[in-house]
């Protein structure tokens, strides 16, 4: 089924050229993407061994050509290429419309840019593991799930109907289970990979509920039909409301929102290339992008865009004071994450989406480079803690310069790609505030100013106390390898440059990515000129306080004693919100699930197993004196012996007497002759 | 001359020729009833040749066969009863039950 939705794709009006679009060439191939690092994750899994350095050049290559191609197919796209949405059937179990499943693709700007960012931060992830991982045990197989990992979040960003999507999300999600418990032998990473999967679990029944919901109001998967169809009123009010906030729950489990975010710090268990490449840049977005994907149908679905902006609001903040207070370097960067996915959540939730969209894409190229910044540090002073840090400016330059671009990437400082993306977010809030009277996204105004605020002093702090002071770990710390080096530097220079395609008003970002139906903002001094400068001075001043709190260590409280510990350990503690889930839903459903199970694998297994035995046994006794010693070996043994008595006896014919046999022999002659005679 | 005697003769010699060789203990002997009951044959063969006239010249020729095979038979049976009697010093068929089982 070749769709029909280039009327779809023209929505957009006056975005996109009047021309009629064309589809470019490369365009139509771009489900050649995904399966390019499939087919490496399949070679390397069964060949790897038999190659130098495990097989990584397979999915090195495999990511080197998807970027070119994406790259390409982008460029078509920017021409003014059309959107391409191909389908082939794969299920048809009406054997009509009612219920087709389908393997489709559907490429767009939005794809297009997933697409551009996938493929090169897990180019670089690849390239930079061969460094960090390059003494592992299971080397081989942790490249082998990079590429499958790979595979599948491209295959989930292709999707054209929300099974395959769905397909896509949870193959991710595998995936990410399999890379956190990589190093498995210790408890504490097996079970961060649990946890990862059970909290993603939460939101996946409520994701595929959500499918459901909306296959029932609109007797289809295919995404941008229902679209078309939340956009045109097709679908009743209260069902859209329904299925965008069961959608939005698989959102909020799988880019680690309030109250789910908790499985994403501890998923810093697994090696860092992973966190950088799985828990910032990509997976963890499949909920934006999967929000962004359906976002005519979250417009038009009432209430659930004030619900999604809330939640991104309160999110933003608790992770951003999270962050503050983590020892472990690691954590600091996954709390930052859950707020900066916060971000885009929200800045989709006040419907600022060329924002939301625009922030993702940004933080991609500064989060992974903090994530591999901080994986380098690592892999030098073989501690994850920054109080085992602390002086490596002299030791580690490359790093040290370009962790520091990151950081001020994340904190928003022109003319880092944070700055841009940051400063369109709390514009497109403002706007909705004041413009359209939204009054959730007075909450995200609010909750993103003062978190851009604590973004910088959490970096401010985690900068200090790695790069300055004096040092304090074992051993020598030294710079890391060129294959953990270089990706640092594409990045940085990433992180420098991406903020300009969305410079306001002549970047070319927000005709790229537009709501179809959806005017884009032209210049407003308010928006372009007076919130920049100010989200500049919030920054600023959050680094200098973090200098003078961090660096000449003013003010000094003791936080652990003093009488403020209870604000210091209220987050050290993770708002108590593990200790709720733990003892509050964990521990009741794990107790009596485990008596039960024990009660049944005792009494109804074990005796129904015990039961087989003995019954076997109380079977076999019969078995053995009857059938088999009176009636089987009775006709072995009679057969036997029949046959030898039949011999016995026919041995008295074999006399040797020739003459006997003669007078045998004429005996037979004569009777014959009689016998003819007679008749 | 009728027909009907020479059959009795023949039948005669044949009878006379399976008593030898069944009752008979000197291989010798069995073998000399053998040609006896060869030459019953040969009368037989030779009787309803003649009474056929020309039609029945097929018999006369197949007497001469009997004849030459019965000759090559007692050469190759005597030759085997001379070797077991230099062997064993008897021709006692009796005795010679070394195969026997």
């Amino acid at each position: 089924m070749v769709s029909s939705f280039l009327l779809l794709a023209q929505h957009g009006g006056e975005t996109v050229p009047p021309a009629v679009p064309q589809d470019g060439f490369f365009t139509q191939f771009m489900w050649l993407v995904p399966l390019l690092p499939a087919l490496s994750f399949v070679i390397i899994l069964f060949f790897g061994k038999r190659f130098r350095h495990g097989g990584a050049a397979f999915g090195i290559a495999a990511l080197g050509a998807g970027l070119l191609l994406s790259l390409i197919a982008f460029v078509e796209l920017a021409a003014g290429n059309a959107a391409v949405e191909k389908a082939w059937t794969w299920f048809d179990f009406a054997g009509g419309d009612s219920l087709l499943l389908e393997f489709g693709m559907h490429y767009d700007f939005l794809a297009g840019v997933m697409f551009v960012v996938v493929t090169t931060i897990s180019l670089l992830v690849h390239i930079y593991s061969t460094g960090y991982m390059h003494d592992d045990e299971r080397y081989t197989i942790f490249f082998a799930f990079l590429s499958l990992f790979t595979a599948s979040m491209l295959f989930m960003v292709i999707a054209n109907n929300l099974i395959q999507l769905f397909v896509g999300w949870e193959l991710v999600g595998i995936c990410s289970y399999f890379l956190i418990g990589h190093w498995w032998e210790e408890k504490e990473n097996s079970s961060a990979a649990i946890k990862a999967v059970i909290t993603n679990r939460v939101g996946d029944v409520a994701f595929l509920f959500g499918i459901f919901v909306l296959f029932f109001a609109g007797h289809t998967f295919n995404i941008e039909v229902l679209n078309h169809m939340a956009e045109e009123g097709e679908i009743a009010a209260t069902t859209l409301t329904i299925a965008a906030l069961l959608l939005f729950g698989g959102a909020v489990s799988k880019s680690a929102q309030f109250p789910l975010y908790v499985w994403l710090p501890d998923a810093m268990a697994g090696p860092t290339p992973v966190s950088a490449l799985i828990h910032a840049a990509t997976m963890v977005v499949a909920g934006i992008y999967m929000i962004a994907r359906m976002f005519l149908l979250f417009e038009n679905a009432g209430a659930a865009l004030d619900v999604v902006a809330i939640i991104a609001s309160i999110t933003m903040l608790l992770a951003a004071i999270l962050a503050l207070v983590q020892d472990d370097i690691k954590r600091v960067l996954a709390y930052s994450t859950i707020s900066q996915l916060a971000y885009m959540t929200a800045a989709l939730g006040v419907g600022a989406y060329t924002a939301g969209v625009f922030h993702l894409f940004t933080h991609a190229f500064f989060k992974a480079l903090l994530f591999l910044g901080a994986g380098s540090l690592i892999h030098a002073v073989h501690s994850n803690n920054m109080s085992d840090m602390g002086g490596l400016k002299d030791h580690m330059p490359h790093t040290f310069k370009t962790f520091i671009i990151g950081s001020l990437g994340l904190a928003g400082i022109f003319p880092l790609a944070g700055f841009f993306s940051k400063d369109e977010i709390i514009g497109g809030a403002l706007r909705s505030a004041s413009d359209l009277g939204q009054v959730s996204a007075w909450f995200v105004l609010i909750a993103a100013t003062i978190t851009a605020f604590l973004t910088a002093l959490y970096m401010t702090r985690a900068c200090v106390k790695t790069f300055w002071g004096s040092y304090r770990g074992h051993g020598d710390p030294h710079e890391s390898p060129a294959s953990m080096v270089n990706p640092l530097w594409v990045l940085a220079i990433g992180t420098v440059t991406v903020g300009f395609i969305g410079f306001p008003v002549i970047g070319p970002f927000a005709d790229w990515i537009t709501v179809p139906g959806h005017e884009h903002h032209g210049f407003e001094p308010l928006y372009n000129l007076v919130l920049p400068i100010g989200a500049t001075i919030v920054a600023l001043a959050a680094i200098a306080l973090g200098i003078q709190l961090f660096y000449r260590e003013r003010w000094r409280v003791d936080l652990l004693s003093g009488p403020f510990a209870w604000l210091y350990r209220f987050p050290a503690n993770k708002y108590y919100l593990d200790d709720l889930y733990l003892k509050g839903i964990v521990r009741p459903i794990q107790y009596p699930i485990a008596r039960a199970t024990y009660w049944t694998n005792q009494k109804a297994i074990d005796g129904l197993v015990n039961g087989a035995g003995i019954a076997t046994v109380a079977l076999s006794k019969p078995t053995y004196d009857i059938l088999d010693q009176q009636v089987i070996d009775f006709a072995v043994n009679g057969a036997a012996g029949l046959t030898g008595f039949t011999g016995g006896m026919l041995r008295y014919v074999q006399s040797g007497n020739v003459q006997r046999y003669a007078a045998v022999l004429f005996a037979a002659i004569a009777a014959f002759v009689a016998l003819f005679a007679l008749t | 001359m009728p027909i009907t005697y020479f059959l009795i003769l023949s039948a005669l010699l044949f009878s006379i020729g399976v008593y030898g060789v069944l009752a008979r203990q000197n291989a010798v002997l069995i073998l000399l009833s053998i040609e006896l009951m060869l030459n019953a044959v040969n009368i037989n063969l030779v009787a309803f040749a003649a009474q056929l006239g020309d039609a029945g010249v097929g018999g006369q020729v197949f007497a001469l066969f009997v004849i030459a095979v019965a000759a090559a038979e007692v050469g190759v049976g005597l030759a085997i009863v001379i070797l077991i009697f230099r062997n064993r010093q008897t021709v006692d068929v009796d005795d010679m039950s070394l195969m026997k089982w």
